[in-house]
């Protein structure tokens, strides 16, 4: 008896021969939509890069009226860039972007569970953006509170230019983004736990799809608080409660006196999602590091499987540590020392992650390719700012170094920098996976500029964050435009650190600058890049498998040939290299047999 | 002449296990409800040596329950979040300008009509749960299997309208509640515990509103849609939203009739 094939609609659509024809607009194809998150993400870090140069121009320079060029004032663009970047930069490129082009391939999965859903979430983060770059050319410009929208700064209108309208304006923008996070988590969580092949079991699981798991997880929990914190302000603006707002508080000259509430109230809201939310940016990088690492060295993940606890134990600690932002507001002290507690404790399995990085790669000889070479730069900014934590981490250091420059040191090292090279090390080492299609191979980025772009970007990062440790231990604070004309003691403290803030700002125009040999290597090698072979870098994982034809969109295929012929199985963990001498020699995981690829035995 | 008894490779492939739930059709029924593992089960169920999206009716079903375990437990944070903030306001208060802590806090009263509405929001969970049930029953998917009309939707479209009437009359329910506490001028903006009595069930009825769209959505799918998988599909998730819905509800109800 035959079976009765199923068509529903069995209609293959015909493939566009050029993989750069803009794709139908509300196209629900992984690939396409993992395209289109990484092409809002780089079009947000422009944005962002060159907010972020405006202030350091601003901070020097205040005479210079740099106003007239951007809209805004410095605290309005110093709150878009950090919402911009931790945003639209940092969470949509690594969890959503390389999620959607990587990460059903590496499961050994045609698709993602729910494409609609997926596609909706794409094009309601685009929303998002747009609302929020809205607000630069609203009449009063963007909020001036940052990316932490601290009451009662936020909560009153009334309370600076941009607090109106532009508040407005970055709420919605944030519970927008806020519920298409959480669809594409869900998106990400359904497809790991459903759509994984045959034999691709939970400890086979590459470490980068254990990044993406726990991030999705955190998601879930972490945006939806965000979101009633968000409606909870909004009433607070609009419908005359006051749950952040302190009685007889004095905002900008307006006595308000009917308020019942406490602004810490929305520090408690907000770092129960701020916290997790810098480990959903950093988690898909940490999985990608280590299988980079592993792959250039030709050697297991060491630890393989205590790496995997000590993403979800990440994961999970992350979730108890967010009173550390919050030492100097007012937190009981017992609060204080468990929150000090356990964030130190979230410091072992972080630890655990940087022993692991640096065991693997331990008296190897690693191939120094671009992407390995910018993991090895993860690693690096991941160990110098890691080492900061500890010391924020015990209140009474805190209490001075809280609201200066030394805080935005440890952030931009550890979350800033390190995620950025994480999505440098992805974007090389994927670049294949990015351009190809149905019907072409992928491209390679050029080698030469890449060691390039990595030689000057390590320069200028540490070059940029690592003086303002300096900075920030002699007191320059936090959020201040300009450091001149300061009266009295304070102001000598600050005119003393104006050529080091002259170097810092040289240094990141250095960096910024950078970028522009990444900016023509990508392009460049878009439609010019040497042609890729199917496993270039002699990988192991699913993402690599010859002959997965990514028929897009893919529907039931319930014909027998089609069973046999487009079945995909995982005969193996990932990172069986035979020989670190033998780049050759490696079983991938959809290898049936092992086959040794050297004659000679291994030296080692 | 020997006769070609080696069958082709993709044939010789695919080896299935005839059990009693088999009916010989190459395709499983709809109604066949075991557990379909995949992702390194190989428990032998040849069902799982498939590609992805042809392991069985219950494939699709499964993955799209689990998105909404997922959502809904996303939602669950909300309103943790929500009556986490409500405590807080419940218990904390103020120094007056004489130094005296000072808690503002008035509870709200519940307008009586709250029970009936808890009641009629219950009874639309039997009701969807009715509907759910008739979408799996045994005997009527295997009609349809067989072709014999759609005798599953005819008996669960009276359930769901059902369903609709009653959630709407829930909805209608909670306006007249509104309508009392305004006729009293409680208002939103009143007192600490309105905010939160307007709140919280506000964001429910906006939930609700959602699930009234679902329903109706399932619906106009019980007539439309010709695979019987996703009928099922969308009836079973609505229920299940629903019935979280119903169970949210059950909670921030006791909590404004009791905790204030
Ligand atoms: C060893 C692990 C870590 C420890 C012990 C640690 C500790 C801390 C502490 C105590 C603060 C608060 C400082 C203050 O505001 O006064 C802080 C701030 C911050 N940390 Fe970490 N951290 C660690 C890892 C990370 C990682 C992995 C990321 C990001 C991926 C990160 C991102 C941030 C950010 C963004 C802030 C500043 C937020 C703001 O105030 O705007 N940290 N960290
Ligand atoms: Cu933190």
């Amino acid at each position: 008896m035959t079976p009765t094939p199923r068509h529903q609609s069995s209609t293959t659509s015909p493939l566009p021969p050029n993989p750069y024809t803009l794709p139908p607009l509300f196209t629900t194809d992984h690939h396409t939509i993992g395209r289109l998150y990484l092409l809002l993400a780089l079009f947000s870090v422009i944005i962002g890069t060159t907010l972020s140069l405006h202030m350091r121009l601003h901070l020097i320079w205040p005479g210079l009226n740099i106003e007239r060029i951007l809209p805004g004032s410095y605290l309005a663009i110093m709150t878009v860039h950090g919402t911009i970047m931790l945003f639209f930069v940092l969470t949509t490129a690594p969890q959503s972007g390389f999620g959607n082009l990587i990460l059903p391939a590496q499961i050994g999965s045609r698709r993602m569970a729910l494409p609609l859903v997926n596609a909706f979430s794409f094009w309601l983060t685009a929303l998002s953006l747009l609302v929020l770059c809205s607000s630069a050319f609203t009449e009063a410009g963007s909020p001036l509170s940052g990316w932490t929208a601290y009451p009662p700064l936020s909560a009153v209108a009334s309370a600076g230019p941009g607090q109106g309208l532009g508040m407005d304006l970055w709420l919605a923008s944030i519970a927008l983004f806020a519920i298409a996070s959480t669809m594409s988590s869900i998106n990400t969580l359904v497809t790991i736990i459903r759509l994984r092949c045959e034999g691709m079991t939970w400890d086979r699981l590459p470490l980068t799809v254990w990044g993406w798991f726990t991030a999705a997880l955190l998601s879930i929990l972490a945006f939806s608080v965000l979101l009633a914190a968000l409606l909870l302000l909004f009433c607070d603006r609009h419908a005359g409660t006051s749950f952040f707002l302190p009685a007889n508080d004095l905002v900008n000259g307006t006595l308000h006196t009917s308020g019942s509430g406490s602004p810490l109230l929305w520090l408690h809201l907000f770092w129960f999602f701020g916290h997790p939310e810098v480990y959903i940016a950093i988690l898909p990088g940490m999985g990608l590091t280590s299988m980079l690492l592993a792959n250039f060295a030709r050697r297991r993940v060491f630890a393989y499987r205590t790496m995997i606890v000590t993403t979800l134990l990440i994961g999970f600690l992350g979730i108890l540590v967010w009173g550390h932002h919050m030492f100097i507001s007012g937190l009981s002290p017992y609060a204080i020392s468990a929150f000090s507690v356990s964030t130190i404790a979230i410091g072992i399995p972080a630890t655990a992650k940087v022993l692991s990085w640096l065991a693997t790669i331990w008296r190897s000889r690693p191939q120094y390719t671009t992407a390995m070479l910018f993991s090895l730069g993860f690693v690096s900014l991941f160990i110098t700012g890691g080492l900061t934590g500890p010391i924020l981490a015990q209140p009474i250091l805190d209490q001075y170094l809280h609201n200066t420059f030394f805080v935005v040191a440890h952030f931009h090292l550890i979350m800033a920098m390190a995620g950025v090279f994480a999505l440098f090390a992805a974007t090389y080492y994927w670049f294949p996976q990015i351009t190809r299609s149905a019907t072409c191979p992928g491209r390679l980025m050029s080698e030469t500029l890449g060691r390039w772009h990595f030689a000057t970007t390590l320069l200028g990062a540490y070059a940029t964050f690592l003086p303002m440790h300096l900075t920030g231990l002699a007191g320059e604070p936090r959020h201040y435009a300009q450091l001149s004309g300061v009266p009295n003691a304070a102001g000598h403290l600050l005119a003393d650190l104006l050529p080091l803030n002259r170097f810092i700002t040289a240094a990141a125009i250095f960096l910024a600058s950078a970028q522009l040999l990444f900016l023509v290597n990508l392009v460049r090698s878009l439609r010019h890049g040497q042609l890729a072979p199917t496993n270039p870098w002699q990988a192991t994982t699913m993402e690599w498998r010859p002959a997965l034809k990514n028929i897009s969109p893919i529907h039931e295929t319930n014909s027998r040939a089609d069973v046999s012929d487009l079945k995909i199985v995982v005969y193996r963990s990932p990172c069986e290299y035979h020989s670190s001498l033998h780049p050759s020699s490696f079983t991938p995981q959809w290898e049936p047999e092992i086959t040794l690829n050297t004659t000679d035995d291994d030296p080692e | 002449m020997p006769a070609t008894i080696t069958p082709i490779d993709t044939d010789r492939d695919r080896k299935r296990r005839v059990d009693d739930h088999d009916n010989g059709s190459g395709r499983r029924p709809p109604n066949d409800n075991r557990d379909k593992r995949t992702g390194g089960g190989g428990d032998g169920d040849n069902w799982n040596e498939r590609p992805h999206g042809s392991r069985g009716p219950r494939e699709r079903l499964g993955s799209y329950r689990l998105a909404l375990f997922f959502a809904i437990a996303g939602d669950l944070m909300f309103f943790v979040a929500l009556v986490s903030v409500f405590f807080v306001a419940r218990t904390t208060g103020h120094f007056d300008a004489y130094n005296r802590y000072i808690n503002e806090w008035l509870p709200t009263a519940i307008p009586p009509i709250l029970w009936l509405n808890t009641a009629v929001l219950l009874l639309s969970s039997v009701t969807i749960e009715l509907a759910r049930r008739s979408m799996f029953h045994e005997q009527h998917v295997m009609e349809e299997w067989f072709g014999l009309g759609k005798p599953t939707s005819r008996r669960a479209a009276p359930w769901l309208i059902a369903s609709i009437l009653l959630g709407s009359l829930f909805l209608a329910g909670q306006t007249i509640a509104w309508k009392q506490l305004a006729s009293q001028h409680v208002f939103f903006a009143s007192s600490q515990s309105s905010h939160f009595f307007y709140l919280i069930t506000y964001t429910h009825a906006i939930h609700l509103f959602l699930g009234i769209g679902a329903l109706l959505t399932a619906l106009f799918g019980l007539y439309t849609s010709r695979q019987i998988e996703t009928r099922q599909i969308l009836v079973d998730c609505t229920a299940w939203y629903w019935h979280s819905m119903g169970l949210f509800w059950i909670f921030l109800f006791t909590l404004l009739a009791f905790f204030q």
